[in-house]
Parts: C-alpha cells; structure tokens; sequence
C-alpha cells in the first residue's frame, strides 16, 4: 500500500513503544540480528520479532545480509523524515504562540491609539 | 522570539512549551478567557476554531469544533479543572461527538498552564501537555493530530542524538 514516502501513521505507532525505540537505537549500529537483539529484553524470541517486523513495515528498519548473518539495521534517512514531520507539530504549537503574540501586539497598537 | 524552550520528556509523556510576551498577566490570561480571542490562535489557518460555548470555571467545560480544509469538522471540549485567573489553567482536552458528549473511544490529554510575571511588563507561559499513555500517543496521531497538543516529539529527537555520536 505504501506508495510514495514513509507512511507516518506506521512510524509514530511503531515508535510509540518502548521496547520497539530501543531496538531502533540499536540498529543504527546495525550489527545485531534478531537473535542477538532478543538478547537484551526480557520476552521471548518471537515477540521481538514481531517488534523487527512492525519496525520494518513502517521502513525504520531493514533486515540485510552480511555473509550468512541477517542483520538489522536502522534506516537513519526514515528517521529523518518522521522527525520532520515531527517538527511540524512542534510548529503548530509554535504557530499558536505567534498567533498569539500577535493578538496581544493588535491590541497593544489599538490602546496606544486611544490613549 | 516568543517561544523560549520546547521540553519533550518521552518518559513521562508530557511536552513543556515556554514562552514570553510582551504584555501583562492578565492580557496573556485574556487569551484564554475572551472565547473570540482563543478562536483566533486555537486552530492553525488551515483548521480555524469556532468556540461553540465557553465556561472558564472549575468543573466548566468549553465546546469548540475546527472547520477542515475539505469542511471536515472534527468536535473538541475542554474539561475544567484548574482556572485561577490571572495565573493558572488546567484542562482535560477531549473528542467530541456530534451531540457534543464525549467521544471514550478517543484519548484525552491534559493541560496545565502557568503564566507569571517576569518583570518589565513581561509575562511567562509554561503549558505542559500530558498524555494519559503511550497508546493515546499512538491513538492520537493516528489520527492526524489537527489538536496539536502533541506528542512524542522527544522520541525520534533521542535517537538521532544519539545517532550523532560519531562511531567508529
């Protein structure tokens, strides 16, 4: 279904757990395999696969081949564009602001006028 | 510029928005407290605000819907329960229905805001927003986040922090 772009609805999700940043952090080394991620959590082998596959399908991560290894590693550039899509919510509430500072500098020009 | 510092604590789900302006407490309070002037910087210029009733009372509740670019219009209420003019505001901002109720299927998240004196006529504005879980998180940008009162910010911003410490 993914046509053009990462699918912003699947990053967020995939990054809404905690288990599942971590793994990402891990990644970036990229390095490790499933088994070896498992490794470091408490849960079986099959539930941090899962947390690779919900990873991967939101293109945080890939799995690639190093010899006979298949390793995981984060996809930094996906990271990237979350946060920039990230940033545009932090501009919201940014925009707000100026919204405001600008009601407050509207009225201060009208009450100079009166005065 | 207004905005001085944006925190995103991912830990304890909040993010804690300072800025300062210009103006006096009780200006900055007016913001929130004249329903005209709240629909003029609530929504962004694609999703304006129309403030539908407005009680800055503990235990009051404000009704409001945005008008989407497509006439979509998504229903949000406040829930009051802090107001302590000029100085302090906190809200539970939920999801509405259609007959105005609650919409439960939809998280909450609250908001606290303090504003305070800083002296030479200028004011303070802390507004923490918290989210009840991290599921709201997930539920809430699932669905496009028009409320803004966002999220999990500080999450991607860790990552690539660390990313940034040059490896060898």
């Amino acid at each position: 279904m993914q046509t053009t772009g990462p699918d912003f609805d699947r990053v967020f999700a995939a990054l809404g757990d905690a288990t599942r940043r971590d793994i990402v952090r891990r990644a970036i080394a990229g390095e490790e395999g499933v088994a070896e991620l498992a490794n470091h959590y408490p849960m079986s082998f099959a539930a941090v696969q899962k947390h690779v596959a919900v990873l991967e399908r939101a293109g945080l991560v890939t799995k690639r081949r190093i010899g006979r290894r298949k390793v995981v590693r984060t996809d930094v550039e996906g990271l990237r564009s979350a946060q920039r899509l990230l940033d545009r919510y932090e501009e919201l509430w940014r925009g707000r602001i100026d919204r405001m500072t600008d009601l407050i500098t509207n009225t201060a020009t009208t009450k100079e006028r009166t005065k | 510029m207004t905005v001085t510092s944006v925190q995103k604590d991912p830990d304890a789900l909040t993010m804690t928005l300072t800025a300062e302006f210009d103006a006096s407490p009780e200006r900055v309070w007016q913001l929130w407290a004249d329903p005209r002037q709240l629909e003029r910087w609530w929504g962004p210029p694609t999703y304006p605000a129309t403030i539908d009733s407005h009680d800055l009372r503990v235990g009051g509740r404000v009704d409001y819907h945005m008008t989407g670019p497509e006439g979509d219009q998504p229903r949000g209420y406040w829930e009051i329960s802090e107001a302590d003019a000029p100085r302090s505001l906190a809200f539970l901002d939920g999801f509405a229905n259609d007959d105005l109720t609650p919409n439960t299927n939809l998280p909450t998240t609250e908001a606290r805001v303090k504003i305070q004196e800083i002296g030479e006529g200028r004011t303070r504005m802390v507004i923490d927003s918290i989210f009840p879980s991290t599921e709201a998180m997930e539920r809430l940008i699932e669905m496009g986040m028009e409320e803004g009162f966002t999220l999990a910010l500080g999450q991607i911003d860790g990552i690539l922090a660390e990313d940034a410490v040059p490896q060898r």
